[in-house]
């Protein structure tokens, strides 16, 4: 509303922030038109779906300052929905993603309405006890088939039209999944009602003192997080053409906050950049085993250490220009 | 024979029997947690690899030194908290003045080194660690059999959490920790040395984790990840216990045995999932847990 | 004259190795060992299966035969996420033609469905479940060294047969533990045992005192512990602490490996029944190969798993050399079922139409800790199940391959 809207000073240094931004954004579309010719597709979808997944968390944690532990929650939801439409109910891939991610939304709304109640680590803790129990509800269910998980999903005709069995074509459509979600990410976070989340995270007590119903807009954000996260969740589905429970587990959650602490909280790229990192180490490292997770261990020290701000952060602080 | 739900009540007794060891033993894992959150507000979430190490230090002192289970009761925990003050004084204490957060993250990515080293060296399978000899064996109860060393846990479990309670909560030393949490630079203006205090307590926390290691390590396989999925688990006791309470935990840890063996009778399936249920509830209606207070 | 046809013959010998050499796709074989590095069957696969077929590669003779073979290796973590993308990525960018071990069954089922897609080979060493030759068998796909009907086959027939012909099943909550009972169950039954019970444990647990004190009360003669890794080994070591072996109940093993044994030392874990495909110390020259192993992995014991790899990877490279192409993955697989098998570990068998491996299956019984003579001499063979009754008869398996 008005008390938040432009103050007169700020508004001409926060055109150029946002021009950064543009020209960021331009760098970053370019690079992703042309990777997939030179890097393997499949890779940079992978990277891709958890970008996407990374952003949608990083809209909960540093703009809304809710830390959530059951993300996973959200991402493998989507995944079983998307998986049991396409395969067995013969959706087409745009109907099976938008099945996906309803579900999703339904499981965002939910959970959101138990989870926002409380604060702080009480909230982190709900947020897991529930990812917990629907990790339970996909083991027993016969529809996942366990630690088999859905397999052999079919990707389908985009539109009924397009053949997304070729792989560049699928690329482009992921892509574009992609930039969608991360454009809508980015009009939330510059809009009134991004404002007003920043707001609530500095100081909730003075946001509702200023008569703004905080609690329904941190639903709100949560249930928008959830709902990205399921598209993430989705589509990654249709990439690997794989449902399973790792999507649901625990340590995906922990290694999404991973991905979003490596390259910047409440950053605009920072979920990108650290979810490409992450993706890259698991899969060139995959021969080393073990050493993976202790890299990961150590880059988790070394960033609460020495580096919060992350990597888009730092490169942000160091341009004087939020990235 | 009375049957409940299908069940014999011999049966039952056995199994709630065997709820309460295993309480006792979420009880003495879940107080070091408790500890270190509510006295210093840090979310330990290397709780779960002290634990292991713990254990291992165990199995080193027999295969090094040939010291034996009793002594390693002593020994473990004090080395074990000796490298948990380190890390306090290296890496944690840098914390204190950020978000809750940060520390979590931390101990977090402490965790997973710890882990990942441990199963680079030792592998998945695990490692036999005997159970000391004055142990072995059991009583038939009549209605189970209940091997001494189990009913040894529920005895040393006990005396450990009442004793760390009393120390919190009746003596000196306990309020001064109680207050320098609240107000670090009033105590510290009283001339007594709050890093100092934070730093042991932060040791006698991991310490309590390193015992319970020991105590573990007869009865479960030593390996790597042994605690690795008993943390989140001892995490929601303690948040249902309410996090600042010591007393909570411990009543929780016993409660949630009882509950969790009694699953196990009738949804087995759902053992591992009850606390979180029960989580949820607690959480819904109590906000701060049981025991706990409003921070 | 004699010079001019023996030049002849030279070039035309080189011509012919190197037309040889040109079939096979970008002139080199490449073996893929895929396999968990890291966590619960690191140690009955893991970095042991890579050397397993590095060691292959140079006792076929590859290099003298004109072949030139790399060997790599990843970790799949037990995830079929990540295992089918490493297979993809294997496949489509590093030209890998062949992928093995895989434990885990929910990944070698991920893995086979990316093998047929691409038209590669998977031999399968690791995983357990008995559809990778039944209803999920694939035309690209063999499966070697055991399944979940040998060894319910193996132990629970025995068991039954020897008296034990009452069951209580501890199961592992997961679709492998639940295959598992099921397959065991039929053969206790089918052999005029009683199934008196089961229950189920969440996967992975920690404490199993409240089942086992279930299984005691159940009267059971055989307790089935349907589950692996970390699982069997607590449910073992915590048996024989609520005293059920001595008070009259026998343990059977469903899937144990030596390294399990091993890993709960021979006073926990005497007396147990198993069923496997290979053991380190039965022939001179698994003892040969096993002293190779340890000079890679001191004071380990090669399992049957880590010798599957090894046996694959030598008939996989006499079907390349035979064929001279390694390029259709269907054409190798077929050549591997049409030659029967030999090699210095698992001797001699055959490669059925699904894509079973068939060979004799061993029952064992852990020794008692005085009668272990040396390290690693854990096992005294109780019987030796004959090839053709080892593995599930071909019709009862419905793949859609046999007719």
């Amino acid at each position: 509303m008005a008390a938040v809207e432009s103050v007169g000073i700020g508004a001409a240094a926060r055109a150029a922030d946002l021009a950064h931004q543009r020209v960021a954004f331009a760098i970053m579309t370019a690079f992703f038109v042309l990777a997939p010719f030179v890097v393997y597709p499949v890779f940079l979808m992978k990277a891709l779906c958890f970008a996407l997944f990374a952003c949608a968390f990083n809209l909960l944690i540093g703009f809304g300052g809710l830390l959530s532990f059951g993300h996973a929650m959200f991402l493998g939801t989507a995944g079983y929905a998307c998986a049991h439409a396409a395969k067995m109910w013969g959706f087409t891939p745009e109907f099976a993603i938008l099945f996906g991610t309803a579900a999703a939304v339904l499981l965002g709304i939910v959970t959101g309405l138990l989870a926002i109640r409380r604060q702080g680590i009480y909230f982190a803790m709900i947020t897991l006890a529930l990812a917990q129990m629907i990790f339970f509800f996909y083991v027993q269910t016969p529809f996942t088939h366990g630690e088999d998980g859905i397999q052999a999903v079919p990707r389908g005709m985009l539109f009924g039209l397009i053949d997304l069995s070729n792989v560049m074509v699928m690329y482009f459509f992921v892509l574009a999944i992609f930039l969608a979600g991360f454009l809508l990410i980015y009009r939330i976070i510059h809009s009134p009602f991004g404002q007003v989340l920043k707001a609530i995270r500095e100081n909730e007590a003075r946001a509702i003192s200023l008569g703004y119903r905080t609690n329904q807009y941190k639903l709100l954000a949560f249930v928008l997080s959830a709902t990205l996260a399921g598209l993430a969740g989705a589509t990654k589905a249709l990439v690997f053409q794989l449902a399973s429970l790792t999507d649901v587990h625990w340590t995906m959650s922990g290694e999404v906050v991973l991905m979003t602490l490596l390259g910047g909280l409440g950053t605009v790229f920072g979920p990108v950049v650290g979810a490409f990192i992450i993706v890259t180490m698991e899969n060139y490292l995959s021969g080393l085993g073990q050493w993976v997770t202790i890299i990961q261990g150590s880059i988790f020290v070394a960033c609460v250490l020495a580096f919060r701000r992350g990597i888009v952060g730092e490169l942000g602080y160091w341009l004087k220009k939020p990235l | 024979m009375t049957e409940i739900f299908g069940v014999s009540t011999q049966a039952l007794f056995g199994q709630l029997l065997i709820g309460l060891i295993n309480g006792s033993f979420y009880a003495l894992l879940s107080l070091g947690l408790a500890v270190i959150f509510g006295l210093l507000n840090i979310i330990n979430f290397a709780h779960g690899a002290q634990y292991m190490m713990g254990a291992f230090c165990g199995y080193f002192l027999l295969l090094k030194f040939g010291i034996g289970y009793w002594w390693a009761l002593a020994l473990a925990p004090l080395i074990i908290g000796l490298i948990g003050m380190i890390i306090e004084r290296l890496m944690l204490s840098r914390l204190y003045q950020l978000d809750h957060l940060y520390g979590l993250l931390l101990t977090f990515g402490l965790a997973l080194i710890v882990q990942g080293l441990a199963r680079n060296e030792y592998g998945t399978s695990g490692i036999p660690y005997d159970m000391p000899a004055a142990l072995t064996g059991g009583q038939n109860l009549g209605f189970m059999f209940l091997p001494n060393y189990r009913a040894w846990v529920i005895v040393a479990s006990l005396v450990v959490c009442v004793s760390t309670w009393f120390v919190t909560e009746k003596t000196k030393l306990g309020s001064y920790l109680r207050a320098a949490t609240e107000n670090p630079a009033l105590v510290q203006a009283f001339g007594i040395n709050v890093p100092r205090m934070i730093t042991l307590t932060y040791g006698f926390g991991v310490a309590l984790a390193a015992f319970a290691g020991v105590m573990a390590a007869p009865i479960y396989q030593v390996n790597p990840l042994m605690g690795a999925d008993l943390i989140i688990v001892v995490f929601a006791v303690v948040v249902i216990g309410g996090m600042g309470s010591i007393m909570g935990s411990i009543v929780t840890g016993f409660a949630l045995g009882v509950i969790e063996g009694l699953t196990k009778v009738f949804y087995p399936e759902a053992s591992n999932t009850v606390v979180f249920i029960v989580m949820v509830v607690v959480l819904l209606i109590k906000p701060a847990g049981l025991f706990g207070t409003q921070r | 004259m004699l010079q001019k046809r023996s030049a002849l013959l030279v070039v035309s010998l080189a011509f012919a190795a190197g037309a040889a050499n040109a079939q096979i796709s970008d002139g080199i074989v490449k073996i893929g060992v895929l396999n968990d590095m890291s966590g619960l069957y690191s140690d009955i696969s893991g970095q042991g299966s890579v050397f397993a077929a590095r060691q292959a590669v140079a006792d076929f003779g590859a290099a003298a035969k004109g072949l030139k073979v790399e060997v790599i290796g990843a970790d799949h973590q037990n995830k079929p996420d990540v295992g089918s993308s490493i297979a993809r990525q294997w496949y489509d960018v590093d030209k890998v033609d062949v992928i093995l071990d895989v434990p885990t069954s929910s990944v070698a089922l991920a893995v086979s469905e990316v093998t047929r897609d691409k038209n590669k080979v998977f031999l399968v060493s690791g995983a357990a479940a008995s559809d990778l030759t039944g209803e999920k068998c694939t035309p690209n796909t063999i499966h070697w060294t055991y399944d979940t009907w040998a060894l319910a086959n193996g132990t629970g027939k025995a068991m039954v047969k020897t008296g034990g012909n009452t069951w209580f099943f501890l199961t592992a909550d997961y679709a492998f533990g639940h295959a598992l009972e099921r397959d065991t169950a039929a053969v206790v039954e089918a052999n005029g045992g009683k199934v008196l019970g089961r229950v189920r444990h969440p996967f992975p647990g920690t404490d199993f005192s409240s089942f086992l004190l279930q299984a005691q009360a159940s009267k059971a003669k055989v307790i089935g512990l349907a589950n692996a890794g970390g699982d069997t080994i607590n449910s073992i070591k915590q048996a024989a602490e609520f005293g059920i072996v001595k008070g009259g109940q026998q343990l059977a093993g469903l899937l144990m490996f030596i390294s399990d044994v091993h890993a709960l030392g021979l006073q926990t874990a005497q007396g147990l029944v198993l069923t496997e495909a290979w053991y380190w110390d039965m022939t001179a020259a698994n003892r040969d190969f096993t002293k190779k192993f340890q000079a890679q992995f001191p004071g380990k014991f090669p399992t049957m798993v880590q010798a599957g790899v090894y046996s694959a990877v030598i008939h996989y490279l006499k079907a390349v050399t035979a064929l001279k192409s390694d390029a259709d993955g269907k054409a190798v697989v077929a050549k591997m079922k049409a030659t029967p098998t030999d090699d210095k570990l698992f001797g001699k068998g055959t490669v059925r139409a699904d894509g079973r491996k068939i060979h004799p299956m061993y029952l064992f019984e852990v020794k008692k800790p005085q009668e272990s003579k040396y390290a690693g001499d854990y096992y005294k063979l109780r019987a030796t199940i004959p090839a053709a009754e080892a593995f599930r008869p071909i019709a009862d398996g419905h793949c859609p391959l046999v007719k």
